[in-house]
């Protein structure tokens, strides 16, 4: 009998209204991105030049709503990926750009054109189609769609993120054990 | 130094070509492009999307939370986020000098992140363009294919970040987010075991830096048409230089240049920065346009980052990156380099020169003092500046009585470059894709031509947008979150 060559896992990534600080952890993996390969084959990625996410195993998100733009794209991977990771605090819970929630978007919007420092005379608001338009507040991922799972950390380490990709790709439900959960 | 292509005379009949996202940079963004019927290109923009706001938030703020907070700005450069609000709370706590381990520390952990930066920017995000050319298989235009390609290259880029992430998570306590940096000076010295572990690895990571010079020096000398003038532009450069005009990446004065290598300016004091520049909003990018105030909107925008450093300063202070830096002035001899490839070159020269520094630094044993933080009279405001690894770095803050920030204005690297890299895809644009029938190819060199610069675009998102628009935000079971509605006039409800 033939041994099955087992295929490679399609991971998609991306960043939201995040810093990238998370895919920044992701690479902290070092030298075992080189284990990863062996593994895993890359789909939409700030990594790749592939814009559009096609059927993937695993998509891992950093980052969360803060325009609409933002939520087209998380429903985009929720519908081509089997399993939807929340990496991060952002992707969590809204993480510091969430910061924004107790004001009033008209009020910003006002203050950030009216009174900001340094502005040429005859500065105005942009209003051009091609910019998405801003949510009034900063939501998490899983208000909007199902989430699979949740790696806390602002970012997590490279450490937490390893174990959780090694084990989905052993087929284990994923455990972080003691010194991989943090919340900073 | 025109602005042709920015805006179409007839932008209704054209068609329309994007790239979004822009990929393998930090952040969000995308190009769109206008053609008319022949394919002949109107009209090229870089558009900022994403609107963060933290300049307001951070409004009412407690002073001391500010460095953790605003180092959220950016996951690849945070540490230069958290430097630029220190030196500026530095201010506001009254320490006018830090301790030498203070300093120093500061320093490592500065020089650690340009090592880091570079390394990836260069080996995991534009290594790629480079070794395969820009319109090669999409599929293999990554890192994993320069893995399976050129293992040893991006093994070394690969170790060469990680050893720049080793230096912050020792001196700020954390690899991405560290809190090493406070208000007066830092909160953590090296200890021995630290110092040695590091030691350790320093001396082939100048090796390996070296190399890397060596590498896309070698990459201009074998196709010299290319490098000097894919997307080239004449323009003004600015950085800090250090007190005897030598490359400094943490501390010094604003100097600046215009296209052929004048001095405009010179030993200008970062605290009277509002006195030099001004930003232009445009309605198509939340992205601002700075220029300086003295040559006007026009003609007053400028370049930004190691292209614009390795040329303004006189002299690098490590021997290895001195060199290196001769044979690049000698290059163009005695004119400027204005190659947006050219900041692979200048970059990594900076990367040696980083490497270089951290060496030095760990053989001086003030990194393992206990003198860790200085105070003085408190001040009400603040400008703290740094070179990033992008560009010159602004954090502008006023505290009250009650220790609340009540203003903070931030013009981040990107920010700087905002109009030359819009000029270097057009540029882009106007010799390649003009004319052709555009390919995912052609599109790429658009793309080469922003990576470049190395832009961070989730930095570089302070403003707010309108246009007439309703989202309707449902939860996963269909339920309205909620709804805003923003009319033409841009009013929202
Ligand atoms: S969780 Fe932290 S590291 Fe991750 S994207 Fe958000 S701010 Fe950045």
């Amino acid at each position: 009998m033939d041994t099955p060559v087992k295929r490679k896992l399609k991971v998609a990534t991306t960043s939201l209204a995040g810093c990238f600080g998370c895919h920044m952890s992701l690479l902290d993996i070092d030298e075992r991105l080189f284990d990863l390969l062996e593994l895993v084959e890359f789909d939409r990625s700030p990594l790749t030049d592939i814009k559009h996410i096609g059927t993937c195993d695993i998509g891992f998100i950093e980052g969360g709503l803060c325009n609409n733009e933002n939520v087209h794209v998380l429903r985009e991977f929720r519908s081509n990926c089997k399993v939807l990771i929340a990496v991060g605090a952002c992707a969590i819970n809204g993480g510091l750009p969430a910061q924004r929630n107790h004001l009033a978007l008209p009020i910003i919007l006002q203050e950030v054109y009216h009174t900001s420092h340094g502005l040429a005379a005859g500065s105005d608001i942009p209003n051009d189609p091609e910019l998405p338009l801003p949510l009034n507040k900063v939501h998490p991922l899983h208000e909007v769609v199902k989430i699979d799972y949740f790696i806390p950390g602002c970012p997590p380490s490279g450490d937490a993120i390893w174990k959780v990709l090694a084990d989905l790709l052993a087929g284990h439900e994923p455990q972080l054990g003691h010194g991989l959960i943090h919340y900073d | 130094m025109s602005n042709s292509l920015e805006t179409a005379s007839h932008p209704e009949n054209l068609r329309r070509v994007a790239i979004d996202p822009v990929s393998r940079v930090e952040g969000h963004g995308k190009v769109t492009i206008l053609l008319d019927a022949q394919n002949k290109v109107q009209q090229v923009r870089l558009h900022i999307v994403e609107f963060r706001g933290f300049e307001k938030f951070i409004q009412g703020r407690p002073y001391w939370e500010v460095p953790v907070m605003v180092q959220r700005l950016c996951g690849i450069c945070p540490v230069s986020h958290n430097l630029a609000s220190s030196k500026a709370m530095d201010l506001i706590v009254g320490a006018k000098h830090l301790t030498p381990t203070a300093e120093k520390i500061r320093r490592l952990m500065h020089y650690g992140q340009i090592l880091q930066s570079h390394a990836l920017h260069f080996f995991h995000l534009c290594s790629p363009d480079l070794l395969f050319g820009f319109d090669s298989d999409i599929a293999k235009r990554n890192i994993v294919g320069v893995a399976a390609k050129y293992p040893d290259t991006a093994r070394r880029g690969v170790l060469l970040r990680k050893f720049g992430q080793e230096v912050i998570r020792h001196t700020a306590g954390k690899r991405i987010h560290g809190t090493g940096s406070i208000p007066g000076g830092v909160n953590k010295a090296l200890t021995l075991a630290e110092r040695d572990e590091l030691l350790a690895d320093i001396y082939q990571m100048v090796e390996w830096s070296r190399d890397a010079v060596h590498l896309i020096k070698e990459m201009h000398s074998q196709n010299p048409a290319l490098y000097n003038s894919f997307g080239a532009f004449r323009a003004n450069l600015m950085s800090i230089v250090g007190n005897n005009g030598e490359l400094d990446l943490y501390h010094g004065a604003l100097r600046g240049r215009d296209a052929n290598g004048a001095v405009l300016f010179d030993g200008v004091d970062y605290q009277n920065y509002s006195g030099l520049i001004e930003e232009e909003v445009k309605p198509w990018t939340y992205m601002k346009f700075p220029y300086l105030k003295a040559l006007g909107q026009d003609l007053g925008w400028y370049r930004v980052g190691p292209l614009s450093r390795i040329q303004n300063c006189d002299s690098i202070a490590t021997p290895l990156a001195e060199m290196e830096r001769r044979e690049f002035v000698a290059y163009s001899a005695g004119s400027l380099m204005h190659a947006p490839l050219a900041y692979h070159w200048a970059r990594m020269i900076e990367m040696l020169f980083a490497a270089e520094m951290i060496k030095d630094l760990l053989h001086d044993d003030a990194i393992l003092g206990h003198e860790l933080v200085a105070t003085g009279e408190r001040a009400l405001e603040g400008v703290g500046c740094i070179e990033a690894p992008r560009g010159t770095l602004i954090h502008h803050y006023r505290v009250d009585e009650n220790d609340l920030v009540t203003m903070c204005n931030l013009i981040v690297s990107t920010t700087h470059n905002n109009q030359a890299m819009n000029e270097a895809v057009r540029q882009v644009a106007r010799y390649y894709l003009s004319g052709h029938e555009i390919t995912e190819g052609l599109l790429n060199h658009i793309e080469v031509a922003i990576r470049a610069f190395d832009p961070c675009l989730s930095c570089a998102t302070h403003a707010l947008g309108k246009m007439p628009l309703q989202v309707e935000l449902l939860d996963s079971e269909g339920s309205t979150l909620s709804t805003l509605t923003r009319s033409s006039e841009g009013d929202l409800s």
